[in-house]
């Protein structure tokens, strides 16, 4: 079956490329996917009429279509209307535009959860609108969100692999290359499980130490 | 509507509230309100429930916006503004809520310098050194570094007044402020509340604590389904008031909290 | 315009074959959720009430099945396992396991987290009365926290929906592979994509709708949030 050099020298290699692929596939979708998602909220909970419109069809959309579908309409469809997306950037739009949609959710929930007469008071001192949500209702929203985007992450962590479906050969498409080349699909894939394990404990550990830092006395308590 | 005036010929004109007229979901609350608040004066609103007392101060600092009606502060008109200048005038007029409306995210020095910083532009050390001013004055310069969730009900009452008090406003508008106390801890929200006055604050207090009323008020308004029913000094409104509706209400009060000594 | 109304007749010249996906794919979404609801309650009642080397046993179970991409957990069983032990299952039955055990880790932990917060006290009423464990926890523990649990399956469904199409990758013949299909054949992957795309999201949206119904019909009354 296999043996050590089988290891070192084919396996490895193939997948430590594929490892890095994956690593920049996360590092480029996560924050930028966070950002948009937050973007979204504030846009459903306080935006106008047609905002407020636009990110509840946006949230609804993105959340109810399967990412791989998405993917395909990005990498395969798209071509037929004029726009060529490398597998890459086909990725991570993708990957954006479906965590964006859950982390909006998160983050309207946990907006909503925050007491409301915090911005009337705000309100009262002279801040505007803006401002009272920017430095008073956000900064707890946030917080209370981050055990939902925490779980979002985690899952963008793992369905990274599914950049293989469009071509982009991260961690999962390396080894599947490398299996169905020397029909070695279980160790491979025992492998390829191990290695996300690992990164997804240690994402989840790191961000249990981000909720822990970012608490403050009496954050638990809602509305 | 005859205030003390004899005696202070020369007073300065704070606030003028003038046929105010609010409906909400077609149900009119208030139905031509009109007073005048003079500097140094304290008001005191007394009146049923639900009955757009909340609503009346909150069309004060434009929180709410009268349907018919103006308000003054000073020359200055202050309805019928943009945001932006809305958002001026609300630096000059403080407000202190039935709920508090602490910010759960800050400790109590933060929460008295942010408007500070954030709306006057003050730079940081100035804010805090200012706050822990405010802080000092209502008695919880110890409890600083404190968050809401810690503190007691009337100290975060006690935080939310400094609060509004570090914007040096013009006027302090009372929201009901010790109806969600427990009965132990309303005395030293009403006591911050008495020095207040006594340093010449102009305040506008909505409240049922009679005593406070009785001992503190310049003059008591009594509104009711809508109307100014009634107006005048504690000494005139309590003993002597001219309508029937006005002496039951305040027998229900006291009945409530206590007779107008603030004794029970 | 004529562009257009191709695209509107070869979708609609598709929709048959991509329907029948529709029976694929909820044939795949039902039978996981099922499999995953009569392992998960055992698992989750293992990881309150069991030894601590249950506790731990189930613990790295969930781990695994939940740690893993769900592609990975695929290939690694399909292509992997099975053969290993010499199992030759069709890709439709294989994903339908792989899905299965993969919800029974995600229903365990929301099963756990309703049971828990029911807390002891129920148990211990049952057991004061004479109850055996076993019995308290099959008649008094259980139907309640299942239906404290319906909200957290409302994530459950919309997930296994989308980890359908993922099945792709083995070769199941649900929406998405149909789709794929059809789109290679005729040149037209945007219209054929989109229609794909909309058939999920009525899935999504009908199927959140019934649990929702069901959602009132077993609720508790005095129990809402």
């Amino acid at each position: 079956m296999i043996n050590l050099e089988f290891f070192l020298e084919i396996l490895f290699p193939s997948l430590l490329e594929g490892f890095i692929m994956t690593m920049k596939l996360i590092c480029w979708s996560i924050p930028i996917g966070l950002v948009i998602g937050i973007i979204i909220a504030i846009g459903r909970v306080y935006g106008n009429v047609l905002v407020s419109f636009f990110s509840k069809a946006y949230i609804i959309f993105f959340r109810g279509t399967p990412l791989l579908i998405l993917l395909f309409i990005l990498y395969y469809g798209f071509p037929s209307i004029g726009i060529y997306l490398s597998p890459f950037v086909a990725a991570v739009i993708g990957f954006v535009l479906c965590s964006s949609s859950y982390h909006a959710e998160y983050i309207r929930g946990a907006i909503q959860s925050v007491r409301s007469g915090q911005i009337l008071a705000a309100q009262a001192l002279g801040m505007s609108k803006l401002s009272a949500v920017l430095n008073i209702v956000l900064p707890q929203a946030l917080r209370r969100a981050i055990p939902g985007c925490s779980n979002e992450i985690i899952y963008l962590i793992k369905y990274s692999s599914l950049a293989f479906m469009v071509t982009c050969i991260e961690l999962t498409g390396a080894g599947k290359i490398v299996a169905s080349r020397y029909f070695t699909y279980t160790e491979v894939f025992l492998v390829i499980g191990a290695i996300y394990l690992m990164i997804v404990s240690l994402a989840t550990k790191l961000l249990n130490v981000l909720e822990e830092r970012a608490s403050f006395p009496g954050w638990e308590n809602k509305k | 509507m005859k205030g003390p005036e004899g005696m202070k010929q020369k007073k300065e004109l704070i606030l003028q509230i003038k046929d105010i007229h609010k409906s909400f979901g077609g149900k009119e609350v208030l139905r031509g309100i009109s007073f005048d608040v003079y500097k140094g004066e304290t008001k005191v609103i007394i009146g049923p429930s639900g009955m757009g007392k909340s609503t009346l101060l909150r069309c004060i600092n434009q929180l709410t916006f009268p349907d018919q009606g103006t308000i003054w502060l000073r020359d200055q008109e202050v309805t019928h503004h943009n945001l932006r200048e809305i958002n001026l005038f609300r630096q000059k007029i403080g407000m202190v809520f039935q709920d508090f409306n602490l910010f759960d995210h800050l400790d109590a020095v933060r929460n008295v310098e942010i408007a500070l910083i954030k709306v006057k532009g003050m730079g940081k050390k100035e804010a805090r050194k200012k706050a822990m001013h405010e802080l000092k004055k209502v008695g919880l310069g110890k409890q600083a570094s404190l968050y809401p969730a810690q503190l007691s009900g009337g100290q975060k009452q006690r935080v939310s007044i400094a609060r509004a008090l570090a914007m040096d406003p013009e006027v302090m508008l009372f929201d009901e402020p010790t109806s969600a106390l427990d009965p132990e801890l309303i005395g030293e929200v009403l006591g911050v509340m008495q020095k207040l006055a006594r340093e010449g604050m102009t305040m506008v207090v909505i409240t049922h604590e009679m005593g406070f009323a009785r001992s503190v008020a310049d003059e008591i308004i009594f509104l009711e389904k809508g109307k100014l029913l009634e107006s005048g000094p504690p000494e005139i409104l309590f003993y002597q008031p001219k309508y029937e509706r006005t002496r039951r209400f305040l027998f229900k009060l006291t009945e409530l909290y206590g007779d107008l000594n603030g004794k029970k | 315009m004529v562009q257009v109304m191709e695209n509107f007749i070869a979708v609609y010249q598709a929709l048959p074959f991509l329907l029948q996906g529709i029976i694929t794919t909820l044939g795949l979404v039902l039978s996981a959720l099922f499999l995953g609801f009569i392992i998960g309650v055992p698992l989750s009642v293992g990881q309150v009430f069991g030894s601590s080397w249950t506790k731990k046993f189930i613990g790295i179970y969930i781990w695994f099945f939940r740690g893993l991409p769900i592609l990975v957990l695929l290939f690694l069983f399909y292509y992997g396992l099975f053969n290993m032990i010499g199992l030759n299952l069709s890709a439709f039955v294989a994903a339908a396991l792989v899905l299965g055990l993969r919800s029974s880790a995600y229903q365990a932990q929301i099963f756990r987290g309703s049971i828990q917060s029911l807390g002891q006290g129920q148990l211990l009423a049952a057991q004061s009365l004479g109850m055996s464990k076993g019995k308290a926890i099959w008649n008094i523990v259980l139907p309640q926290a299942l239906r404290m649990s319906i909200p957290g399956w409302s994530n459950e469904y919309p997930a296994m929906l989308t980890e359908s199409a993922v099945t792709y990758a083995i070769g199941v013949m649900e929406v998405l592979t149909r789709g794929n299909f059809i789109a290679s054949r005729t040149y037209r992957p945007m219209p054929i994509y989109l229609t794909c795309a909309i058939i999920f999201l009525i899935l999504s949206y009908s199927g959140m709708k019934i649990l929702h119904i069901l959602e009132e019909k077993v609720r508790i009354p005095g129990f809402e949030e």
